[in-house]
């Protein structure tokens, strides 16, 4: 497929799609709601550029390419919408910790703080974070609703289906089904969704208590690839390390095996490490000695 | 619902070990349950997601809301996740997820109803009930999970809400905005509501008690009693009438009292269009449609026989879809013809389905409608049993049958592909285009889908024949419109002219102007998602170019009335709440800018209407951003009414 994007001439296997025939091309175009390893969502409309001959804007991580199709990725009027998006995704989530945001917040010149001054209206209560397992926190007041933590649950990787979004509009949420503590969800903690998270909503338990307590500190941690001790598969491990003790573990996108993705095991089976197999089983969140018995 | 669509199991190797401990549902909800289940075989239920809606809609009638235990259940027999199972069941404004009253009262608080004395009404159930379940006091909000509804497995009188049998919300519009103001009790509608009427009916419903009003079920034998006129007993029949030479052709039958027998449309020419197409065949059928420039007329405005072509260019199995998911504010023709002319809807469909080599429809009526559902599926049955639909209909070398489908309270199912996701037993959220629905549409399948008023058009266009048809109207608006008139008027009702007939000619001749002598201000033309017209606007004539070309759109054909009595910025604010409520919260620009937009119409009514720089220059950027960048229709015209005020 030859299309132009910004003048350029570019060609595009048919099925992909203009943001990924962008790339080949060095053309930049911003992402939220896009993750490498999950199908196109479509959510959260920062993606969009101009297409010659459509009404609307279309998202480029979505739209495939068209034989002669005729983009545009720098107009004003793709600027002025994509600023409007973060403006808006800002003024309805906390986003301080979504670095990508802040960076394009800055980048487009948005001001979230213009619709601070409508909001005399009862906001939505703010609901805090969820507290209720030893692995991974939720924080809806984090979240801005791209969807992709539901796919990773899904059928896209992990196929669980423990979370969904419930609600509908401004009051929609992810929702393991009636509000329902994860523990007593379909949950299997494999931490996927907190993987793909894009604003810390959900964030591993370590990072978190961390944080609150002003211990997290970036410019302290190193970062140790491993392999995962635990079964055949064999999966590439990233521990990411701070002063000399694990606080938490992730795995490279670019792995052909994982793609980012690590079960239970991997993912939270480290403690150990620090506690020393003297520790009493007892001792130890169930879901580790779970992993214990495993290994 | 005894026909299991060709369709994915998406359920399969879902890890539902879990559900397995839950306990079993209370024996009301099992009943429900069994009446769902019943036409479908245990083994072929698993991936039938289909039946989710259904389910829920089930249970919600059997005691007022859907229960974890019961919701399990479902998902068991079904092989649905719960959290995917919840997230469907807390979309829909007409579930509910947590224990309350058996039954709610929906008072439209809507434009229409608005300004005929909802707020009255409402004073009259604050005063009787407390307050609302949901409403503008909660900015809308239908209320977030509590922590009550799962320490109660079973609710019932575990929860301080759930101890009055009788509640009550307030409602977007109810399609009743000819008999405003209105309100919905259950499976039934009450129009032309007096505080005295409100009252005798909230009797009722606490005398009813457990577990259904004295009408029963729509399902089970009250659905064949005879329907009267109007529909609901105590409810005025539709008002109607028609102008030029032309009419009466859609609103024909209706405007002699209706034929919602098979004996009765036969008798008024019934099926004699599908004999003509039959005698035309496939190709030639639709030849007629695309001569007589028949377009949508839900909205979009699309050449139907464009549809038609496209899926029968597709392979098979192809499906036809009638869109009876009517919601817009001030919008209630299709709910008049699927109560007195069911059988027209049903031809064209046929028709439609004949031309295009479709095996299957589906009809999606809203769920605020009961006695729009009670009738088409009535005419459906009776089109069956007599061979009308099914196998080998009629004779033919071909076969096709109906399937109605109920909503659940969502605007945004209208939108075609949230329809069909609705169906699928899925959020009601839009999907990206393309792929088209001609292309990959309802269980993935090429699906003509058209809006109710459009396929009763077949039938004349098919029995007149297209180049008759398309010679009424203008250069670029063929054939006649149904219009809805309601608000500030004297004869609100539904009526059909030619398209060019102007605006004032239709309020002023057929709808009697605005009552009492007073002057009109404003008309808020093509519903929610239209725009005001002004005085001076309103020699316009009604057409999809003519409206265009000042800004605004036919949209569904809907004219609410506001004279100079009316505060044109609380209507605003009603439009803008709306849209809030209804946006189903996929895309951004939507979920948070109706939200903002919202806000933005309250911070305007505060300075008195006056729209100064800084809120203009917000407004703009909102505007812009949501008609550009949202995904579906619902999100792109949500600004076009209030722009049409902001640029006043
Ligand atoms: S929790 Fe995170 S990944 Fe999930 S929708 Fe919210 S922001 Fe996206
Ligand atoms: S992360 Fe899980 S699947 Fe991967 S090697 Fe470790 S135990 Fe095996
Ligand atoms: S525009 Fe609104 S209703 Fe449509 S998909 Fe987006 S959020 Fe949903
Ligand atoms: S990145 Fe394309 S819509 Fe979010
Ligand atoms: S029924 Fe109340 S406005 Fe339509």
């Amino acid at each position: 497929m030859r299309l132009t994007i910004d003048g350029h001439p570019v060609e595009g296997p048919p099925g992909s799609t203009i943001l990924e025939a962008a790339r080949s091309v060095g053309v930049p175009i911003p992402t939220v709601c896009y993750h490498e390893t999950l199908e196109p969502i479509g959510a959260c409309r920062v993606c969009v550029v101009e297409v010659e001959g459509a009404r609307t804007l279309v998202p480029a991580c979505q739209r495939r390419v068209e034989e002669g199709m005729v983009v545009r990725t720098d107009t004003e009027r793709v600027r002025a919408n994509r600023r409007m998006v973060v403006e808006l995704l800002e003024s309805s989530a906390d986003t301080r910790l979504a670095p990508e945001i802040g960076r394009l917040a800055s980048e487009l010149g948005a001001d979230p703080g213009r619709w601070a001054s409508l909001q005399h209206e009862k906001p939505l209560p703010a609901r805090g974070p969820k507290l209720d397992n030893e692995l991974y926190v939720r924080e809806p007041d984090r979240c801005i609703l791209c969807y992709r933590c539901v796919k990773a649950c899904g059928e896209q990787v992990q196929n669980t289906f423990a979370i969904a979004v419930a609600g509908r509009g401004y009051e929609a949420r992810i929702d393991p089904g009636f509000d329902l503590p994860l523990p007593d969800s379909a949950c299997v903690f494999c931490g996927n969704c907190v993987a793909v998270c894009p604003t810390e909503a959900l964030t591993f338990r370590t990072q978190w208590e961390m944080r609150r307590d002003g211990a997290w500190d970036e410019s302290r941690q190193r970062t140790v690839t491993t392999v995962c001790p635990y079964c055949g598969v064999g999966c590439q491990l990233q521990l990411t390390v701070q002063d000399n003790r694990i606080v938490k573990v992730t795995a490279p996108v670019d792995d052909p095996t994982t793609r980012g993705y690590l079960c239970i095991k991997g993912r939270f089976g480290w403690q150990y490490v620090h506690a020393g197999l003297q520790t009493a089983p007892e001792a130890l969140p169930k879901a580790q000695t779970d992993a214990r018995r495993t290994a | 619902m005894s026909q299991g669509p060709v369709a994915p199991a998406p359920g399969r190797g879902v890890d539902l070990s879990r559900l397995e401990r839950m306990p079993d549902p209370e024996p009301d909800e099992a009943v429900a349950l069994q009446e769902v289940w019943r036409e479908v075989a245990p083994e072929s239920r698993r991936g039938r997601r289909d039946l989710l809606l259904p389910a829920l809609q089930a249970l919600q009638r059997a005691r007022g809301w859907v229960s974890y235990p019961a919701l399990a259940a479902v998902c068991r027999e079904l092989g649905v996740p719960l959290a995917d199972a919840y997230g469907v069941a807390a979309f829909y404004a007409l579930l509910r997820t947590e224990p309350g009253p058996r039954h709610i009262v929906h008072l439209c608080d809507d434009v229409a109803c608005m300004r005929r004395g909802a707020d009255r009404l409402a004073a009259r159930l604050r005063e009787r009930l407390g307050p609302p379940l949901h409403g503008p006091e909660h900015g809308g909000l239908r209320g977030l999970p509590g922590s009550a509804r799962l320490s109660g497995a079973h609710g019932d009188g575990a929860s301080p809400g759930a101890a009055a049998s009788v509640g009550w919300a307030f409602s977007p519009c109810l399609g009743q905005c000819d008999r405003a103001p209105a309100a919905l009790a259950g499976d039934e509608v009450w129009g032309e509501l007096t505080p005295e009427g409100l009252e005798a009916g909230l009797r009722d419903l606490e005398a009813a008690g457990h577990p259904e009003g004295a009408r029963g079920e729509p399902d089970g034998a009250a659905a064949e009693a005879p329907l009267l006129a109007g529909g609901s007993p105590g409810v005025p029949g539709p008002r109607a009438g028609c102008m030029g030479e032309a009419t009466p052709l859609l609103l024909e039958r209706v405007l002699s009292g209706g034929a919602t027998t098979l004996d009765a449309y036969l008798a008024r020419g019934g099926y004699q269009a599908l004999r003509r197409a039959r005698e035309l065949g496939p190709g030639g059928a639709m030849a007629e449609v695309e001569r007589a420039r028949l377009l949508g007329r839900g909205g979009a405005a699309f050449p139907s026989s464009r549809k038609w072509a496209a899926v029968a260019r597709e392979p098979g199995p192809r499906y036809v879809v009638c869109n009876a998911d009517e919601s817009e504010p001030g919008t209630f023709k299709d709910r008049v013809l699927l109560e007195l002319d069911p059988f027209a809807v049903l031809e064209g469909m046929t028709i439609a389905a004949f031309a295009t080599g479709a095996e299957r429809g589906w009809i999606y009526v809203r769920g605020e409608y009961p006695d729009a559902y009670r009738s088409i599926r009535r005419a459906v049955e009776e089109a069956r049993a007599r061979g009308y639909l099914g196998h080998h209909l009629l004779g033919a070398d071909w076969s096709f049958d109906v399937e109605v489908r109920r909503g659940a309270g969502a605007y945004v199912c209208g939108e075609e592909t949230a329809l069909f996701n609705s169906i699928e037993g899925l959020r009601g959220e839009p999907r990206a285009r393309p792929p088209f629905p001609t292309q990959r549409g309802l269980f993935g399948r090429p699906t003509v889908i058209h809006n109710v008023e459009t396929l009763a058009s077949v039938v004349p266009i098919l029995l007149r024949g297209g180049k008759w048809y398309g010679a009424l109207g203008t250069a670029r608006s063929a054939g006649t419109k149904l219009v809805s008139v309601s608000g500030d008027v004297a004869v609100p009702g539904l009526y059909e002219v030619p398209f060019g007939t102007p605006i004032r000619a239709i309020l002023e001749e057929l709808a009697g102007g605005a009552p009492g002598g007073r002057r009109i201000q404003a008309v808020l033309c093509g519903g929610a998602a239209g725009t005001f017209l002004f005085p001076e606007e309103l020699d316009t004539p009604l057409a999809f170019e003519t409206l265009q070309a000042i800004g605004g759109t036919v949209g569904s054909g809907a004219l609410v009335v506001l004279d100079e009595t009316a505060d044109l910025w609380e209507v605003a604010e009603r439009i803008a709440r709306f849209f809030k409520e209804e946006s189903c919260g996929q895309c951004v620009p939507c979920r948070v800018g109706t939200r903002r937009q919202w806000e933005l119409v309250r911070a305007i009514r505060r300075q008195g209407g006056r729209v100064d720089g800084a809120l203009r220059a917000l407004f703009d950027d909102l505007a812009r951003v949501m008609r550009d960048s949202s995904i579906c229709g619902l999100g792109q015209l949500a600004p076009n009414a209030l722009a049409s005020l902001v640029r006043r």
